[in-house]
C-alpha cells in the first residue's frame, strides 16, 4: 500500500482524493480500497481546490465553546472539479453554483478548508 | 401475519428525575396492558438506544429491569429510523415463527437527564469524524444543507417550510401528551431565532424526555385488529457528503419495495405517519413518497389536505415538531398515534378512515429509510 498524501485533516494545507485506475471510480473518503468496485490502493492526488458550490447552511447555534466563538460560520457542500464532493466552510455570501477556491483558515483548533468566490 | 396488538406512550416533554429505563417501563407496561399481554408472554424484545445512558446490551439491562426473560432479545440503532426498523424486524420474527409476542420499546429523558449542548453534540456525531465534525456542523446543520439544496431545485421558500411547523402545532393543541399547545404562525416561525440556515428554530424539533413502545403478535389479542401489510428499508449513504442526488434518495427506494411487497398503491393510503425531525424533513419525505407532487407539499398544507379532517391526516398527534422528540421513542409516538387512530381511539383527534396507514422513518441525514403499510382488519 502507498503512502498517504497529508491533507487537512492531518494538519497540512491541502485537499486529497483518490481515484481507481480499474474503474475510474472517484472518492473523497480515504480508503484502502475503491467503494465502487473494490480494487486495492486507489491512486491519491492533492485537489486543485477549485469547485462549485453545490449547498449551504449558515450555521447560528454551535454545540460546544470551541465551535460556538466563530458563530456565524457557513457550512457548504462543494463539488470540486475533480469530480468529489465535499464538506466545507466558506464565506457567508456564496450562493449555490458559485465558482470558488479554496484557501485554509483556523477552526476550533485546526485548520479547515475555507471557500471564497472565484475572482 | 403480524398483528400490533397493543401501544404505549407517555406524554412527551420533561419528565423530572425520571432515568430512561422509567421511561421505557412506563411506556411498555401502557403497551402491555393495551394487548392485555403479561409479562410471561412476552418472548421477545427490541429496544432502541438512549445516548443519556449508552449500553452494549440495553436489551437485556431492559428485561431484568423489567421482569422479562425473553427467548430473543437485542438493541436496534438507526437513527430516527429505529422504531420502524425495530417493527419491521419483529414482523418477520413473527411471521418467521421465532417469536409469538415482541416488545418494541424505546424512551430517553434526552431533555433532563443531559445539557441540551451534549444532546447536540451527540447528535452532531452522525457526521464524518475526520471529513465532517472537524467542521463543527449540528444535525441542523446537516439539513440545513439539505433544505438549501432542495428549495433551490424545486422551488421551495422559508414559508413553505413554515406551514409544516404551523400544522404540526395545531395538531399537538389537540394531544394532551404534546410537549407543546401555544398555536403558532408562519410568522412565528420565520421570526424564531436562526439556527442552521435556511432552518430557524422552529423548524426544529425540540429535544425531550419520554417513551413508546408496541407489542407485535403472531396473534390478535383484542377485537381491535391493525394488520403489518409490509415494509421494506433503503440505505444510501451515512454522511451527507457521500449523499445521492435529491432525486435519488432512499425514501423513493424504500416505498417502492414496500409497495411492491405489499401490492397496495399511495391511492389506499387514509393515514400518513411520517418523519419530521425538520419541515425540510416533513416536506421533502412526503414529495420523496408520493404524497404531494415536487415542490407541491406545502400548497397541500395550506389547502387542509394533511389536516385531521383533510384527505390524508398527517402526524395528528403532532408529530416530532411539536408532540416531540425523545430519540428513538420519538418517531415511535408516529405509530402509536397512528395506531389509536386505526381502532377509533383517538378521541377529539378521530379521523373519518384510518383503514391503511403508511409510515415511514428516516434515520441519519436521509440516510436509512424504513416505510410500512398497516391495515385495520375487523
Amino acid at each position: 500500500m502507498s503512502e498517504r498524501i497529508a491533507d487537512w485533516t492531518k494538519g497540512e494545507q491541502a485537499i486529497t482524493y483518490q481515484t481507481c485506475d480499474s474503474c475510474g471510480h472517484v472518492q473523497y473518503f480515504y480508503r484502502a480500497f475503491c467503494a465502487a468496485c473494490g480494487a486495492s490502493d486507489p491512486r491519491e492526488q492533492r485537489a486543485s481546490g477549485k469547485g462549485r458550490v453545490y449547498a449551504t447552511s449558515l450555521v447560528c447555534r454551535a454545540a460546544t465553546p470551541e465551535t460556538r466563538a466563530h458563530v456565524p460560520y457557513n457550512i457548504l457542500l462543494v463539488d470540486c472539479d475533480e469530480g468529489f464532493r465535499m464538506m466545507a466552510h466558506g464565506e457567508t455570501n456564496l450562493a449555490i453554483g458559485d465558482e470558488i477556491d479554496a484557501s485554509f483558515k483556523p477552526f476550533a483548533g485546526k485548520l479547515v478548508p475555507f471557500f471564497s468566490k472565484r475572482k | 401475519m403480524s398483528f400490533i396488538t397493543g401501544v404505549g406512550l407517555t406524554p412527551f416533554g420533561r419528565h423530572e428525575g425520571s432515568s430512561s429505563l422509567d421511561l421505557m417501563s412506563k411506556a411498555a407496561q401502557a403497551a402491555l396492558d393495551d394487548a392485555g399481554l403479561k409479562r410471561d408472554e412476552i418472548d421477545g424484545i427490541l429496544c432502541g438506544y438512549s445516548t443519556v445512558s449508552p449500553h452494549i446490551m440495553l436489551a437485556t439491562v431492559f428485561a431484568e429491569h423489567f421482569g422479562i426473560r425473553p427467548s430473543y432479545a437485542h438493541a436496534v440503532q438507526v437513527g430516527g429510523a429505529t422504531g420502524l426498523a425495530m417493527t419491521m424486524l419483529a414482523h418477520h420474527l413473527v411471521e418467521a415463527g421465532v417469536c409469538r409476542n415482541v416488545l418494541v420499546v424505546a424512551g430517553e429523558n434526552r431533555l433532563t437527564g443531559q445539557s441540551r449542548d451534549a444532546s447536540i453534540q451527540a447528535l452532531a456525531q452522525v457526521g464524518h469524524p475526520d471529513y465532517e465534525v472537524p467542521l463543527g456542523p449540528t444535525i441542523p446543520a446537516y439539513y440545513g444543507l439539505v433544505a438549501n439544496r432542495y428549495m433551490h431545485e424545486y422551488g421551495v421558500t422559508e414559508e413553505d417550510l413554515a406551514e409544516f411547523a404551523v400544522l404540526m402545532r395545531a395538531h399537538a393543541c389537540t394531544h394532551p401528551g404534546a410537549q407543546f399547545h401555544d398555536p403558532i404562525t408562519v410568522a412565528n416561525v420565520m421570526a424564531s431565532k436562526p439556527v442552521a440556515m435556511p432552518l430557524k428554530l422552529l423548524d426544529c424539533c425540540p429535544v425531550s424526555d419520554g417513551g413508546a413502545a408496541f407489542v407485535i403478535s403472531r396473534e390478535r389479542t383484542g377485537e381491535a385488529g391493525v394488520r403489518i401489510r409490509g415494509c421494506a428499508q433503503a440505505h444510501t449513504h451515512q454522511h451527507v457528503t457521500a449523499a445521492p442526488a435529491l432525486s435519488e434518495l432512499g425514501a423513493e427506494i424504500s416505498i417502492a419495495r414496500a409497495r411492491e411487497a405489499t401490492g397496495l398503491a399511495l391511492s389506499d393510503v387514509r393515514y400518513a405517519a411520517i418523519y419530521d425531525s425538520f419541515t425540510i424533513t416533513l416536506a421533502m419525505l412526503l414529495e420523496d413518497l408520493g404524497l404531494a407532487g415536487r415542490g407541491e407539499a406545502a400548497v397541500r398544507v395550506r389547502s387542509g389536505h394533511f389536516s385531521r379532517d383533510g384527505a390524508m391526516p398527517l402526524n395528528t398527534h403532532g408529530g416530532l415538531l411539536s408532540y416531540g422528540h425523545c430519540g428513538v421513542g420519538g418517531a415511535m409516538a408516529h405509530l402509536v398515534e397512528a395506531h389509536l387512530q386505526m381502532t377509533g381511539r383517538a378521541a377529539n383527534r378521530q379521523v373519518l378512515d384510518a383503514s391503511i396507514a403508511l409510515l415511514h422513518g428516516d434515520g441519519g441525514v436521509l440516510s436509512s429509510h424504513v416505510s410500512m403499510f398497516l391495515e385495520r382488519v375487523r
